[in-house]
């Protein structure tokens, strides 16, 4: 197989890209976004991607995530051709198996914290009851105990964040998709929310990939993609951190 | 699933009463339209059913002249009615409980100081019969006093009223056109027909009297003749009709010049009317309620392209199309049913309200209740449903990116 970054065997390949490319618009004004992008990530993975701004980091994301589909290429997850199933396919691929923390967050406003987090056990059916505990367990290991009341605008940009955050490991995913989730925060925030992933990584097994533009905390993956100009342009083993 | 939508619905518009309650204001005054003008209709039909009920649905009503259909009524150039001729319909014709001859003058009733104008009827006990009237307190007339043509009378409780006040007037003597008439009976109010007039407004004295000394001939101008319990009023009216053009010589071939009127006739084309009226202030109160549906696809179009990046966010965490359509329907269809629950208590309240002022009786008809409310959810889901597709197909990224 022609993947990158293959960790050796007994490893599950999770995610696969062959040749993916992703064309906005057509004609003069097609704006080339991706252009032929091959990835392996295997389960329990922690990946940081990097690059400046306009590559194609979150073209990718979104692709990883089941919210977009490639031009061209095939995207496999856990072997399925996503670019093959239809939206509410896709709807129930993100519902089950992956967690998302947004760049801008994307909490609902006017909803308690709590809400928030309890929102994709919703679409999961899960009985009130043990949503409510599963939340509440969430909220704490964000370290948000006692804030599960507060709307997001009452809340500072770092636990907004950290809620984000709360939302996407509620339901345990496969794979969690984190688009700069210390974009906002200072450097004392930030690396409490790394040591927070870390923890999943490495206790719950989550595979997780992880936008960034600080080296500092792209260390804490095992692995950095480079991008530059909508391909990989470089890729590194980190030690890890934890 | 289904409560835990109905409950976020629930939420979403607690969080904007003001905007909410302007929403299904159309909706509100739509269903308050139709339960007001359905039940002062059914009001207003039971009213004209229990006045004719009281004047008797055996009731039949011979007159001089044709029958002209519609407003204007009877033209009276023929011969006047004898008192034989209500003889003869008592003698011969079978099935008759009771016939009253009447004939009747508009006059001056006179009473101390009091004075009050009312219809003079000039008839029989025969007419307390037919019209289903019953004395208040006194008597009817005696063999005697109709026989001899004495001057003495019987009171509509409106001419009690007006002339007498509080006061008794049994014993006592009023003056029509300056005869003195003995007050012998006062009648039990029946009140306005549905025809808007006073029913109550009248003296009755002794046919003879009336001929004799006011009228100064011998004509009867209409008689009245009510069918026993169980007979056809039809069979009773083809006889009556034959014996009338036998009595009146009129050959064959020849138009009637009298004409024969059947109550039961009268209340059928009236309440068939009311209801009609009803059915089509239902059908303008039911167009508002469209309006009010608009109102809410409006309104919900907002809401959508307002709740866009949250609808992109549900959609993103693995909300399927029918999970938002169904968040968005559920919502439009709870703000309906609330409009309509609004609008059925808003309803009924003016109903009773106008019950009163009309004077007409307050029949709670719970079915239209129930077809509002129906109705009123029914518009939420139809009305709904393009703002809720409108957001279900949503493009996620395009959702989460909308500012
Ligand atoms: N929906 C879109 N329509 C048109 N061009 C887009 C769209 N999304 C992204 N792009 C373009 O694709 C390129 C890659 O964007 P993006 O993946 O957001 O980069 P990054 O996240 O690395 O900053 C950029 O030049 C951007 O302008
Ligand atoms: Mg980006």
């Amino acid at each position: 197989m022609n993947t990158t970054g293959s960790k050796g065997i007994g490893k599950h390949p999770l995610i696969e890209m062959l040749g993916v490319t992703k064309v906005y618009g057509t004609g003069q004004a097609a704006m080339h976004a991706l252009r032929g992008i091959n990835l392996r990530i295997d389960q329990g993975e922690f990946v940081a991607v990097m690059g400046p701004s306009g590559s194609g980091k979150s073209t990718c994301m979104n692709i990883l995530g089941c919210l977009d589909t490639p031009t061209a290429g095939a995207y496999l997850f856990e072997g399925i051709s996503v670019g093959k199933l239809s939206r509410g396919q896709r709807a129930l691929l993100r519902r089950h198996y992956l967690g998302f923390v947004f760049q801008g967050y994307n909490l609902l406003n006017r909803t308690s914290a709590l809400e928030n987090v309890e929102l994709p056990l919703i679409y999961r059916a899960i009985p009130a009851g043990r949503r409510r505990s599963r939340a509440l367990e969430a909220m704490e290991a964000v370290g948000l105990k006692g804030w599960e009341t507060h709307t997001p605008s009452e809340l500072s940009g770092g636990q907004q964040q950290r809620v984000a955050i709360a939302r996407a490991m509620v339901t345990a995913p496969m794979v969690l998709l984190a688009d700069e989730p210390t974009g906002n925060l200072d450097s004392v925030r930030s690396k409490e929310i790394m040591d927070l992933l870390t923890t999943f990584n490495q206790k719950q097994g989550i595979t997780i990939v992880m936008v960034t533009h600080d080296p500092e905390i792209a260390v804490y993956a095992k692995r950095t993609i480079r991008f530059l100009d909508g391909v990989i342009d470089s890729e590194e083993q980190n030690g890890g951190v934890g | 699933m289904l409560w835990e939508t109905v409950l976020l619905a629930l939420r979403e518009i607690r969080r904007n009463v003001m905007r909410s309650s302007l929403t299904v204001l159309g909706i509100v005054i739509g269903v308050a339209a139709v339960i007001t003008m359905v039940t002062l209709g059914g009001g207003a039909t039971a009213q004209v059913t229990s006045d004719i009920a009281k004047m008797g649905t055996n009731l039949l009503q011979v007159r001089p002249g044709q029958l002209h259909r519609g407003p204007g009524g009877t033209r009276s150039t023929a011969n006047m009615f004898k008192v034989d001729d209500a003889e003869a319909i008592a003698r011969e014709i079978s099935g008759v409980a009771a016939v009253a001859p009447v004939a009747s003058e508009m006059l001056q009733a006179i009473y101390g100081n009091a004075n009050w104008s009312t219809t003079v009827t000039g008839s029989t006990n025969g007419f307390l019969q037919v019209r289903n009237w019953t004395l208040d307190s006194g008597r009817q007339f005696s063999e005697g006093e109709l026989r001899a043509g004495k001057t003495v009378c019987i009171l509509g409780s409106t001419v009690r009223k007006e002339l007498f006040g509080a006061q008794d007037p049994l014993g006592t003597t009023v003056r029509l056109r300056n005869i003195s008439f003995k007050v012998i009976g006062v009648l039990i109010s029946k009140g306005q027909s549905s025809f808007g007039t006073d029913q109550d407004d009248f003296v009755l004295i002794p046919l003879r009297t009336l001929q004799r000394r006011i009228a100064g001939n011998i004509d009867v101008s209409r008689i009245y003749i009510s069918a026993q319990d169980g007979i056809s009023t039809n069979k009773v009216q083809e006889d009556i009709e034959r014996l009338m053009r036998e009595r009146r010589r009129i050959s064959l071939g020849k138009d009637d010049d009298f004409h024969v009127r059947d109550m039961e006739e009268l209340v059928s084309t009236l309440t068939g009317t009311t209801r009609v009226l009803t059915a089509l202030l239902g059908a303008v109160a039911a167009v508002s309620l469209i309006v009010g549906g608009i109102g809410i696809m409006n309104i919900m179009l907002v809401s959508v392209t307002e709740r866009t990046r949250e609808i992109g966010t549900r959609l993103a965490i693995g909300a399927l199309e029918r999970d938002v359509l169904m968040q968005f329907l559920v919502e439009a269809v709870v703000l309906s049913s609330f409009g309509g629950l609004f609008g059925i208590l808003l309803g009924l309240a003016s109903a009773a309200a106008g019950a009163r002022f009309l004077a007409v009786p307050f029949v709670l008809n719970i079915g239209i209740v129930v077809i509002a409310f129906l109705f009123s959810a029914a518009v939420g889901v139809v009305f709904g449903y393009f703002p809720a597709r409108q957001a279900a197909r949503l493009d996620p990224i395009e959702a989460l990116r909308h500012e």
